[in-house]
């Protein structure tokens, strides 16, 4: 004869202790600031600059990681489920891991279409949006070119726009916000006007990349990319694309081959060695350099970098 | 400058005749043609500057306007897109995607005669895959937010042999707060590492030897699942789950109230920026009735034997994740094992009536008690963009198992239990594969499988997995 299994008593046990430990945890912090969980450390050095005291602030990635291919890691899910405001690029950048991360953190606060969820590509205007939505062209974003950040004119559009959001989020601060908000654009403007006329120079010079993340920096600054290392976005460099690269330079030859600091620097030196043109690494992002330690010194040093080859 | 020539002697020859008069005449007259050379000289050229100019304007407004057209049709396709993107019936479809699997497979063994010798069968498919080419299943998976609280997942598999099974199909809430999720319908359940993730997301063509042998390959819930994730800066994350319990070890049982349940927790965070782990533990606990299995008698005759009583299971998992600056996309390595331990205590009836000419003709029950353990441990290292080799090792623990029918001696012997000999199963697995994106995968794995007494099977696999449509992230 079966014995009745006797009343679920562990699950009951399990459930008291998982009540009783959430409401634990529940209670209100003491220090109420806002909670931000960037995406890249674009958006974190930008939400610093907005929030400065106020926020704390965690950088999901860092400047050495391809921010196509992220994990879900543990920590980014404990990091989303306390996080006020989730400040990402969007554009299907981080559709690999982002997703899964704010499902899987039970936060309903940053959940998309949240006030608590930012995009920041939807505040510019992208560009190479492609015409042919289709794998077979590698890895293509729909919605257009996600690495908007390289230009200086976009960042301060979404600086503009998430110092809103930091305000609409955490009223008692929105003065804060603003203030910072305002000083921050009134040095970027006056920094904006400093490298336009230091990169002068850059007009015109034609290079050849790694991935397309270096378009709006290209586009803002006219500098001419004639190839990029991978042949199709987000393929490794294969050997006969690279010598068709090289075949190419030779009809249209380029200043340098740029790559960020977080590509493989094997296929760049190979074609800086073989069309002897200098290999540039840019920062790409805050902490991609020693010097590139914030938004403004980020730009310094790239523009420093890049026009080291246009003389 | 032809024409120009021609012109100034046509012009000279006109004037010729005349010219024959006087030398002071002749002169004026060559003068005036000079004169008139030069202007007319200066017209053309004027008007050749102006041609030249005209032509290039021209060029000019061509380009513009082609730039202009087709930024207008770029920006027209753009609108028009977002426009059949955000109306019309079809602006709420669920994302789908669909995995394409297959294998060529080549075993020293027969796979359809596969068993785990020392372990009651799972029931689950559990084989090597059919020799040969070989279709797996087809995964088709749609997914969408259902409304402002809820969304919806559903994974069908259609077997390569026809019939569709579902995998998963379960609404999970998106608005509870304090970091609880609730989760209905059919799942994988939480328990362990290996087991929520979809075969596809495997490194492995198979399942280790411990799923195989104490979750039937995966353990689906058919229930209600409550997750909590605790608000620091370390993971942490506790999960119940309420079900029928009619997968292995449970069974289908007929009754009202929960046929199973289990609990989890995790625990995962960095180590630094390389480094990314996980770690758990899991009960499982189910009340099996009458779950039966089939096994030949001392004769070879067909015998069913089925156990009620109640299931016991314990697991502990980590995974470990190291990458050069947190960077996957060249090197990385990954570190998985998990330990499993499972208990059984009930009773269990022999019956070989269904024989034509039957040994004993009737049933005997008596006490069933096992315990019995498992683990593997398995890395895969990166070595070069796209290719990754792996290894893994499994072993099961026969441990304990007391047959009450056997030990009173009575009637059916140790010899009418073949699948339960005794037996610690072993075995040695080796992979390579070649992943050109994350969309496609084709693996070769080499295994030396020691799951039934006194056999070793050599299997060679050829796998390859496709992934087509909306782009799915995969779990830690």
């Amino acid at each position: 004869m079966l014995k009745i299994p006797e009343k679920d008593d562990a699950i009951m046990n399990w459930l008291g202790v998982l009540i009783s430990a959430a409401l634990w945890f529940a209670a209100p912090p003491a220090f109420a600031a806002l909670n931000v969980f960037a995406c890249t450390p674009e958006w974190g050095a930008l939400a610093k600059e907005l929030g400065g005291d106020k926020a704390n602030i965690y950088v999901a990635t860092n400047a050495l990681q391809d921010p196509h291919h992220i994990e879900a890691r543990p920590s980014l899910i404990a990091r989303a489920r306390s996080a006020d405001l989730v400040v990402c690029t969007g554009a299907d950048l981080e559709v690999g891991w982002l997703p899964l991360v704010l499902t899987q953190s039970g936060n309903p606060k940053i959940r998309n279409g949240q006030p608590g969820y930012f995009e920041a590509a939807r505040q510019v205007v992208l560009l190479e949006i492609p015409t042919l939505v289709d794998r077979s062209q590698g890895d293509v974003h729909p919605g257009g070119n996600p690495h908007i950040h390289l230009d200086p004119r976009n960042i301060a559009k979404i600086a503009a726009a998430l110092n809103e959001r930091m305000a609409q989020l955490d009223p008692p601060e929105a003065g804060h916000y603003r203030a910072r908000s305002k000083a921050f654009l009134d040095r970027w403007q006056q920094a904006i006007a400093r490298w336009e006329k230091e990169a002068a120079p850059l007009r015109g010079i034609a290079v050849v990349g790694y991935h397309k993340n270096m378009s709006y920096l290209n586009q803002w600054l006219g500098i001419r990319e004639i190839g990029n290392l991978e042949p199709k976005p987000g393929l490794p460099p294969t050997a006969a694309h690279m010598s068709e690269l090289l075949a190419r330079l030779a009809r249209d030859p380029a200043q340098a081959v740029v790559r960020s600091a977080y590509n493989d620097p094997r296929a760049a030196e190979w074609l800086s060695q073989n069309a002897k043109i200098p290999a540039v690494t840019l920062p790409f992002t805050v902490g991609g350099s020693d010097k590139a330690r914030d938004l403004f010194s980020l730009y310094d040093d790239t523009l420093a970098r890049l026009l080291v080859v246009a003389k | 400058m032809f024409k120009r020539n021609l012109i100034a002697a046509a012009i000279a020859l006109a004037y010729a005749g005349p010219a024959l008069a006087q030398d002071a005449e002749l002169a004026k007259i060559r003068e005036e043609i000079r004169q008139m050379k030069d202007a007319y000289e200066k017209r053309i050229q004027t008007l050749e500057k102006r041609l030249s100019e005209a032509e290039a304007n021209a060029g000019k407004a061509e380009t513009a306007a082609s730039k202009a057209e087709q930024t207008a049709a770029r920006a027209e396709t753009a609108t028009a897109q977002a426009a059949s993107a955000r109306s019309g019936e079809n602006a709420f479809n669920p994302a789908v995607s669909l995995i394409l699997q297959g294998t060529y497979a080549r075993t020293s063994q027969d796979p359809n005669r596969f068993q785990i010798t020392g372990f009651v069968p799972s029931g689950g498919e559990v084989g090597p895959p059919k020799r040969s080419f070989g279709l797996a299943e087809t995964e088709l998976n749609m997914t969408a937010n259902i409304d402002p609280y809820f969304r919806g997942v559903a994974i069908a598999a259609l077997a390569p042999e026809g019939g569709i099974s579902v995998e998963e199909a379960y609404f999970q809430t998106l608005a509870l707060p304090q970091g609880f999720t609730l989760r209905g319908g059919r799942f994988f359940s939480g328990i362990g590492y290996q087991n929520e993730q979809h075969q596809h997301a495997w490194d492995f063509q198979d399942a280790p030897l411990a799923y195989k042998t104490f979750l039937g390959n995966q353990l689906k819930q058919d229930g209600l699942q409550l997750k909590w994730v605790a608000p620091t800066d370390l993971f942490m994350e506790l999960g119940a789950e309420l079900s029928a319990g009619d997968q292995f070890p449970g069974s289908d049982r007929n009754k009202n109230g929960v046929g199973g349940s289990a609990l989890f927790g995790h625990l995962g965070g960095d180590i630094g920026a390389s480094t990314a782990w996980r770690a758990g533990v899991s009960y499982l606990k189910a009340s099996p009735n009458a779950r039966s299995y089939q096994d030949t008698d001392s004769l070879g005759g067909a015998v069913t034997n089925s156990f009620s009583g109640s299931a016991k299971l314990w697991a502990v998992d980590g995974v470990l994740k190291w990458a050069p600056n947190g960077n996957p996309r060249y090197n990385n390595l990954k570190l998985q094992g998990e330990y499993f331990r499972l208990k059984q205590d009930g009773r269990l009836t022999y019956d070989d009536t269904a024989q034509t000419v039957p040994q004993f003709g009737v049933t005997f029950t008596d006490s069933f008690v096992t315990d019995q353990s498992g683990w593997y441990l398995q890395g895969v290292w990166q070595f070069y963009p796209q290719w990754r080799v792996g290894y893994r090792y499994d072993a099961l623990r026969y441990g304990t198992l007391s047959n009450g029918i056997v030990n009173n001696g009575l009637g059916p012997t140790a010899a009418n239990f073949p699948v339960l000999a005794n037996h610690s199963p072993t075995r040695n697995t080796l992979m390579l594969d070649w992943s050109p994106t994350e969309f496609s995968r084709v693996r070769l794995q080499l295994a030396s499988d020691k799951s039934r007494r006194g056999v070793t099977d050599n299997q060679v696999f050829v796998q390859y997995i496709y992934s087509l449509g909306a782009h799915g992230a995969h779990k830690f």
